[in-house]
C-alpha cells in the first residue's frame, strides 16, 4: 500500500513527460487520477494498517558488503506521525490538483505544471515515509527540485526565474548544514536509519553525542535543514519571492506541505534534538524571531499573496518555536491545522486574484463580498482560524504552543502573544480592504464567483479549517497535547486577537489608501538589500579575485612565462607560425612517441 | 574481444580516411562498440580478477607485451567510453556541414575513442600509456582545425600542457619500473600488482608524487588546471564531450589502476598535499567558475571543479570513498557530455555563448532548455542522477576518517570544504542556466529552432544512462566492488608487514 501512495505520482510525472506532453487535458487528468489513487490508498492505509506495518524495501545504496556500516534503502516508516502527515499531504494535494484544473485552464504549460505537481507529491510523500536519513535527504532534495520547477513555471518572465533560483540556493545553504549534520550523526552512531540511531543513543553507543558541544553542533546543523526548507530566519527571504509561482502551487508547496517538511523532520528526529538543550534554545529563539519578525513585515505588505506568505513564515516560526520548547506534538498539531487553513486562504486568494484578472494588489480590489459570497465565507473561516479565534482550528493548536512556551520560557510566550495580536491585525487589514468598501478598480467591480471546481475545494478545506482543532477530531490523526490545569494563556491569546481585530478594523475600514507607512517593514527590514551586499562583497568579490588570479597569474604569468623560457614555446611557436597545422601536429605526436622510445630503450 | 573493441574504431577511422561515408561508418563503429561493451559487461559482471584477457609477448627481454583484460573498474570505464563515444558521434555535425576535411573530423573522433578504449583495456603499462598518447593527437587536431575562438592557441596550449603532464608521468612510471629489483621488472599490470602485494615494490614517496602530479596534470588538478577551461571552450562539442567526459578520466583511472594499488603506502605520504590541492579544485576553481561570463568557459571550469570530488574519494582511500570516486568518474562523464553537447547546439544557433547576449532560450528551444536543466541538476548532484549517490559516497567515505577525539580530521575538514562546494556549484549552475535559458527571450532569439528530432536520441540516451545509474547505483557499486577490494587488500597486506 505505501508503494502505491508513493509511486502513483511518480508514474504520473513520468508518463506526462514522456508521452502526453502534447495533450494538456489528458496530462492534467492523469495527474489528478494519480493523486486520487494516492489519497484513496492513504485512507485505506490509515484505517487498516498497524503502526509497524512491515513493507519490503528497495536497496538503493549499500556498502555493508565491504564491511562498512552504510546502508541506505528506500523503505517506510509507518507510524502515527507519518500517517497523519500522509493524510494531510494527499488530501490537500488532491484538492489543489482539482482546483488547478480550472486555475491553469488556459496555461500553455499545463502539462509541465501537472508533471511538476506529481513530482512534488512523490517527493513530499518520500520525506513523510523516510525511515533513514539518506532517504529523507534524497526526497528533501527532490522537493527542492520540484519547488524550483513550479516556482519557475513561468520561466519566460524574469521574476519567477529569479525567484526559483533564490529558493533553490537558499535551500542549498540549509542543506549544507543538514547534510553535515547527517554525516556527524553517522560518524557518531554508525547508523543512518532512525531506528538504529535511536538504539545507539539509548544504549549509550554514541559517545560523541554524549559530549554536549558535539551534540549541540550536530543538532544545530540538522536544524539548518529546517531553516532552509521551512524558510526560517535568516534564510526566510526565498519564501515571499516564491509567490511568483502559480497560486495553487503557493497553497500546496509554500504554505501547506513543503515548508512544513522542516518541522516534520524535526518531529521525526526529535529523539536526537532533545539530547541538546542548548540547541533547543537556538531552535526556540530562531522560531520566535521568525514568527514575530514575519508578522511585523506582514502588516505593511500590499500584495495579497505576500501577506499570506509572511503569515506562513510567522506560523512556521510558531511551529519551530514549539519544537524548541520541547513540544513537538504541539508543533505537529499546529502543522496539521495550519495546512488546512493556509491552503484555504491561498486558494481563496487565488479565487480573488482569478476574479480580478490576475491582480494581486489588495488596494486594487475591494467590495468583493457581494461578488464572491462563497469565497468570502470560506476566506472568513480561514482568516478566523489563522487569527486563532475560539471554535476555529488555529485557536487550539496555537494555544498548545503558547502554553508550552509559557511554561518553558515566559519571554518567548510574550513574543508569541504579541505575534498573535499582529496576526489578527494584519489579517483584518487584508480582509477589510479586499472584501469590504468600494471596488477600487474596474476589474474588481466586474469580478464574479469562481467556477465550481475552484470553490468546491474551498468549501472542502473550510470544513477542516474549522473543526480540525477539536481534540475529538484531531485526536484520530495525531496526539493532541493536553493542557495541564488552568492557564492564563488562552485568555491572553483571545485578548490579543480581539485587540488586533479592533485595531485593524478601526484603521482600515472604508480606507482607499494605507493610512500607515512604515518603510522599514514595507521593505522587509531590507534583508534582500543586505544579502545582496553581503553576497556582492564576499562571494562575488572572491569569485572575481579567483578568476583574475587564474587568468592572469596562474595561466598567463606562470604557465606562459615558464614555457616561453623553455624549449617548448620556441619549438611550438616556430611550427604554429609556419602554418600547416596538421602536418606539424602529427610530427609533434610522433615526437612524443619517439621520445618515449628513446627513454625506454636507453637503460 | 577487447582487441576487437579497440580495432573497430581504428579500422573505421582508416576506412573513413580512405573515403568511406563518414557519418554512417563512424556511427556503425560506435554502435558496434556499444553492443560489444554491453555484452562484455553482462558476461563479466561481478567476476573477480581480470577477465577476457589476451596477451601477445612483444619484447620478452623487457617484459613488454600487448596484453588486455578487464575487471569491474575497467568495464565501468569502457562503458563510459562506449556511451559517450556513441553520443558524441551521433551529435557530430553532418559531414556536409563541416567546412574542412569532414573525413578527418570523424576519424579523429574515432581515434580518441580507440585510444581511450585501449588505455582502459590495457594490462600492460606501456600500452596503457601509449594508447592515451594516441588519443591526444586527434584532440589537438579537433581543437586546432574545427575549434572556435582562438583555436590555434588553445590547441597548442592543451597539447603542450598535456604532453608535459604525460612526460612527468612517464618519468614517474619509469622510475617506478627501475626501482623494482631487476629480476622482477615487468610492464604487466597484474604482475606488478602481485609484486606490490608481496611488498616487492619500494614505496618511494617522490616516485608516487611524480606519478600523482603527472596524472594530476591530465586530470586538471589544481594548480595545473588552466589548460582545461580554454580547451573545452574552444573544442567542437563532440571533442569536448569525449575529452572532458572520457579521456580526462584516464588520469583518475590511472591512479586507481596503477598509482594506489602499486604504491599504497607512498600514496599515504602525500594525502595531506592531495587534500590541499583538491580543496583548491573545489573552492578556488569553484569560485572562479562563478565569475565566468560565458557558458562554455563556465562549464569548462565546472568540470575542473568536479575533479576535486573525485580526488577526495581517492584521497579517502577506503571502500566508500574509492567506490564513490569510481561512480563519480562515470557520472561526471555523462553529465558533462550532455552539457557540452547542448552548449554546442546552442553555439550553432546563436553564434555566441556570452551570458549577457543569451537569455530566455528555453522558450524557443524547449527541448534543449529542458534537457540542459536536467543535466545541470545532475551536475550539481541532485538525486535521480548518477552524480548524487557518487558524491554522497565520497562524503561518507571522507567522514569515515574520524579525527582524534572530537577534533575533525584533515579529511573531514576537506569534506566540509567540499560540502560548501555543493552550494558553490548550485550558485554558478543556476546562474548560468538562468542567464542562458530562463527569463525573457531576447528579440534576436525568438524564432530559434529547437533541436531536430534526429539529434535528440543522443541526449535522451545520455540522460537515460545517468538516471538508471542514479536510481540503481548499487549496480555500479557491485561492479567495481572486486576492484576496490583488491586495491584496499594491497594496502592492508602491506601495512601488516
Amino acid at each position: 500500500m505505501p508503494w502505491i501512495i508513493l509511486f502513483a505520482p511518480l508514474i504520473s510525472a513520468a508518463v506526462i513527460v514522456l508521452f502526453t506532453q502534447k495533450w494538456k487535458n489528458l496530462s492534467a487528468l492523469i495527474s489528478i487520477a494519480a493523486v486520487l489513487v494516492s489519497l484513496a490508498a492513504s485512507i485505506t492505509l490509515f484505517l487498516n494498517a498497524p503502526d509497524s506495518a512491515a513493507t519490503a524495501t528497495i536497496p538503493w545504496l549499500d556498502f555493508t558488503g565491504f564491511g562498512v556500516p552504510f546502508k541506505a534503502p528506500i523503505s517506510f516508516t509507518i507510524d502515527g506521525l507519518s500517517k497523519a502527515m500522509m493524510i494531510v499531504v494527499t488530501f490537500i494535494g488532491a484538492l489543489i490538483h482539482i482546483y488547478s484544473w480550472a486555475y491553469m485552464a488556459d496555461d500553455e504549460g499545463k502539462s509541465r505544471y501537472f508533471a511538476g505537481l506529481s513530482l512534488f507529491m512523490f517527493s513530499m510523500l518520500g520525506i513523510v515515509f523516510a525511515n533513514n536519513f539518506l532517504m529523507m535527504f534524497i526526497f528533501w532534495e527532490l522537493v527542492g527540485v520540484s519547488s524550483f520547477i513550479l516556482i519557475g513555471h513561468w520561466y519566460f518572465r524574469n521574476a519567477p526565474a529569479a525567484a526559483a533560483n533564490k529558493a533553490f540556493i537558499c535551500n542549498r545553504l540549509g542543506d549544507f548544514g543538514f547534510l553535515l549534520g547527517i554525516l556527524l550523526v553517522w560518524v557518531a552512531t554508525k547508523s543512518l536509519d532512525f531506528e538504529g540511531i535511536k538504539q545507539a543513543i539509548d544504549s549509550g553507543n554514541a559517545p560523541f553525542l554524549a559530549v554536549p558541544a558535539f551534540a549541540t553542533a550536530t543538532v544545530v546543523l540538522l536544524f539548518c535543514g529546517t531553516i532552509g526548507k521551512s524558510a526560517q530566519f535568516p534564510l526566510h527571504v526565498w519564501l515571499p519571492d516564491a509567490m511568483e509561482g502559480p497560486t495553487p502551487v503557493s497553497a500546496l508547496i509554500h504554505a501547506a506541505t513543503m515548508v512544513a517538511a522542516g518541522v516534520y523532520m524535526l518531529a521525526r528526529i526529535f529523539f536526537i534534538v532533545k539530547i541538546s538543550p542548548d540547541a533547543m534554545q537556538v531552535i526556540a529563539v530562531i522560531g520566535t524571531i521568525t514568527a514575530f519578525g514575519a508578522a511585523l513585515i506582514a502588516t505593511q505588505q500590499n500584495d495579497i499573496k505576500k501577506v499570506l506568505a509572511y503569515s506562513t513564515l510567522s506560523q512556521l516560526g510558531y511551529m519551530v518555536m514549539a519544537v524548541g520548547v520541547a513540544a513537538s506534538s504541539a508543533a505537529m498539531f499546529h502543522l496539521f491545522t495550519h495546512a488546512f487553513f493556509k491552503a484555504l486562504l491561498f486558494l481563496g486568494a487565488g479565487s480573488v486574484i482569478f476574479a480580478c484578472h490576475h491582480e494581486q494588489d489588495i488596494w486594487k480590489m475591494g467590495g468583493l463580498v457581494r461578488k464572491q459570497p462563497i469565497t468570502f465565507i470560506c476566506f472568513l473561516a480561514g482568516t478566523l482560524a489563522l487569527m486563532g479565534i475560539p471554535l476555529f482550528s488555529g485557536f487550539y493548536s496555537k494555544d498548545s504552543i503558547l502554553v508550552a512556551a509559557y511554561e518553558h520560557h515566559r519571554i518567548l510566550a510574550y513574543f508569541g502573544l504579541f505575534t498573535a495580536l499582529l496576526t489578527a491585525y494584519y489579517m483584518t487589514r487584508l480582509f477589510v480592504i479586499v472584501f469590504f468598501g468600494k471596488a477600487h478598480t474596474e476589474a474588481a467591480s466586474h469580478a464574479h464567483e469562481a467556477p465550481v471546481v475552484m470553490w468546491g475545494p474551498l468549501v472542502l478545506l473550510a470544513i477542516p479549517s474549522v473543526i480540525a482543532g477539536y481534540a475529538s477530531i484531531a485526536g484520530h490523526f495525531l496526539p493532541v497535547p493536553e493542557h495541564h490545569g488552568e492557564s492564563i494563556v488562552p485568555s491572553l491569546a483571545i485578548g490579543a486577537g480581539v485587540i488586533g481585530i479592533l485595531l485593524g478594523a478601526l484603521l482600515y475600514f472604508g480606507k482607499a489608501k494605507d493610512p500607515i507607512r512604515i518603510p522599514l517593514l514595507a521593505n522587509k527590514f531590507y534583508f534582500d538589500e543586505l544579502y545582496a551586499h553581503i553576497i556582492w562583497y564576499t562571494q562575488d568579490l572572491l569569485a572575481r579575485i579567483c578568476a583574475f588570479i587564474d587568468r592572469w597569474i596562474l595561466d598567463t604569468a606562470i604557465v606562459r612565462g615558464l614555457s616561453s623560457g623553455t624549449w617548448a614555446t620556441g619549438f611550438v611557436m616556430r611550427f604554429a607560425q609556419a602554418g600547416n597545422l596538421q602536418g606539424y601536429a602529427l610530427l609533434f605526436g610522433a615526437g612524443v612517441v619517439a621520445l618515449f622510445y628513446f627513454i625506454l630503450f636507453i637503460k | 574481444m577487447l582487441t576487437l573493441l579497440i580495432a573497430i574504431p581504428l579500422v573505421a577511422a582508416v576506412a573513413i580516411l580512405l573515403g568511406a561515408c563518414a557519418k554512417k561508418t563512424a556511427l556503425a563503429a560506435v554502435a558496434a562498440n556499444l553492443v560489444l561493451t554491453l555484452v562484455l559487461l553482462v558476461q563479466n559482471y561481478g567476476a573477480p580478477g581480470y577477465q577476457a584477457t589476451a596477451s601477445t609477448p612483444l619484447i620478452p627481454a623487457l617484459g613488454l607485451s600487448y596484453s588486455v583484460g578487464v575487471d569491474g573498474l575497467s568495464l565501468l570505464m569502457l562503458l563510459l567510453t562506449a556511451i559517450v563515444g556513441f553520443a558524441a558521434v551521433w551529435v557530430a555535425p553532418h559531414p556536409e556541414k563541416l567546412e574542412r576535411y569532414p573525413g578527418l573530423y570523424y576519424a579523429c573522433l574515432l581515434f580518441i575513442i580507440a585510444g581511450a578504449t585501449g588505455a582502459f583495456a590495457s594490462l600492460d603499462l606501456f600500452f596503457f600509456y601509449a594508447f592515451h598518447e594516441l588519443a591526444l593527437i586527434p584532440t589537438f587536431l579537433l581543437i586546432g582545425i574545427w575549434g572556435s575562438g582562438d583555436r590555434i592557441t588553445a590547441a597548442w596550449k592543451v597539447t603542450i600542457y598535456l604532453a608535459l603532464g604525460s612526460f612527468v608521468l612517464l618519468i614517474g612510471l619509469l622510475a617506478l619500473y627501475f626501482s623494482i629489483p631487476e629480476a622482477a621488472r615487468t610492464f604487466s599490470i597484474p604482475a606488478l600488482q602481485t609484486l606490490a602485494a608481496a611488498g616487492s615494490i619500494p614505496q618511494t614517496p617522490w616516485i608516487y608524487l611524480t606519478i600523482l602530479l603527472g596524472f594530476g596534470v591530465l586530470i586538471s588538478l589544481f594548480p595545473f588546471h588552466t589548460w582545461a577551461p580554454q580547451a573545452y571552450a574552444s573544442a567542437p562539442a563532440p571533442a569536448a564531450m569525449l575529452h572532458a567526459g572520457v579521456l580526462k578520466k584516464f588520469g583518475l583511472y590511472g591512479l586507481l589502476r596503477v598509482g594506489l594499488p602499486l604504491m599504497p603506502q607512498a600514496a599515504q605520504h602525500w594525502t595531506n598535499l592531495l587534500l590541499i590541492l583538491l580543496v583548491g579544485n573545489i573552492l578556488y576553481v569553484g569560485l572562479a567558475t562563478i565569475a565566468q561570463k560565458r557558458l562554455d568557459s563556465m562549464l569548462g571550469y565546472s568540470s575542473v571543479m568536479h575533479m576535486g570530488y573525485i580526488f577526495l574519494g581517492i584521497a579517502a582511500f577506503n571502500p566508500i570513498g574509492l567506490t564513490g570516486a569510481a561512480l563519480l568518474i562515470f557520472a561526471h562523464g555523462l553529465s558533462i557530455a550532455i552539457l557540452f553537447a547542448i552548449t554546442g547546439f546552442v553555439r550553432d544557433r546563436t553564434g555566441s555563448l556570452e551570458f549577457t547576449k543569451l537569455g530566455g532560450l528555453a522558450k524557443p528551444m524547449p527541448f534543449l532548455g529542458f534537457t540542459f536543466g536536467l543535466a545541470a541538476f545532475a551536475s550539481v548532484g541532485l538525486p535521480g542522477f548518477a552524480n548524487f549517490p557518487a558524491e554522497m559516497s565520497v562524503f561518507f567515505g571522507t567522514f569515515a576518517h574520524a579525527g582524534d577525539g572530537l577534533a575533525f580530521s584533515n579529511f573531514q575538514v576537506a569534506g566540509i570544504a567540499a560540502l560548501w562546494g555543493l552550494v558553490i556549484s548550485a550558485v554558478y549552475m543556476l546562474r548560468g542556466y538562468r542567464a542562458a535559458f530562463l527569463g525573457e527571450t531576447g528579440k534576436r532569439w525568438v524564432g530559434l529552432a529547437d533541436l531536430s528530432f534526429c539529434a535528440r536520441p543522443a541526449i535522451i540516451f545520455l540522460l537515460a544512462a545517468t538516471m538508471i545509474a542514479g536510481f540503481r547505483p548499487q549496480l555500479l557499486v557491485n561492479l567495481v566492488k572486486p576492484t576496490v577490494k583488491g586495491i584496499l587488500q594491497n594496502q592492508t597486506s602491506l601495512s601488516a608487514k
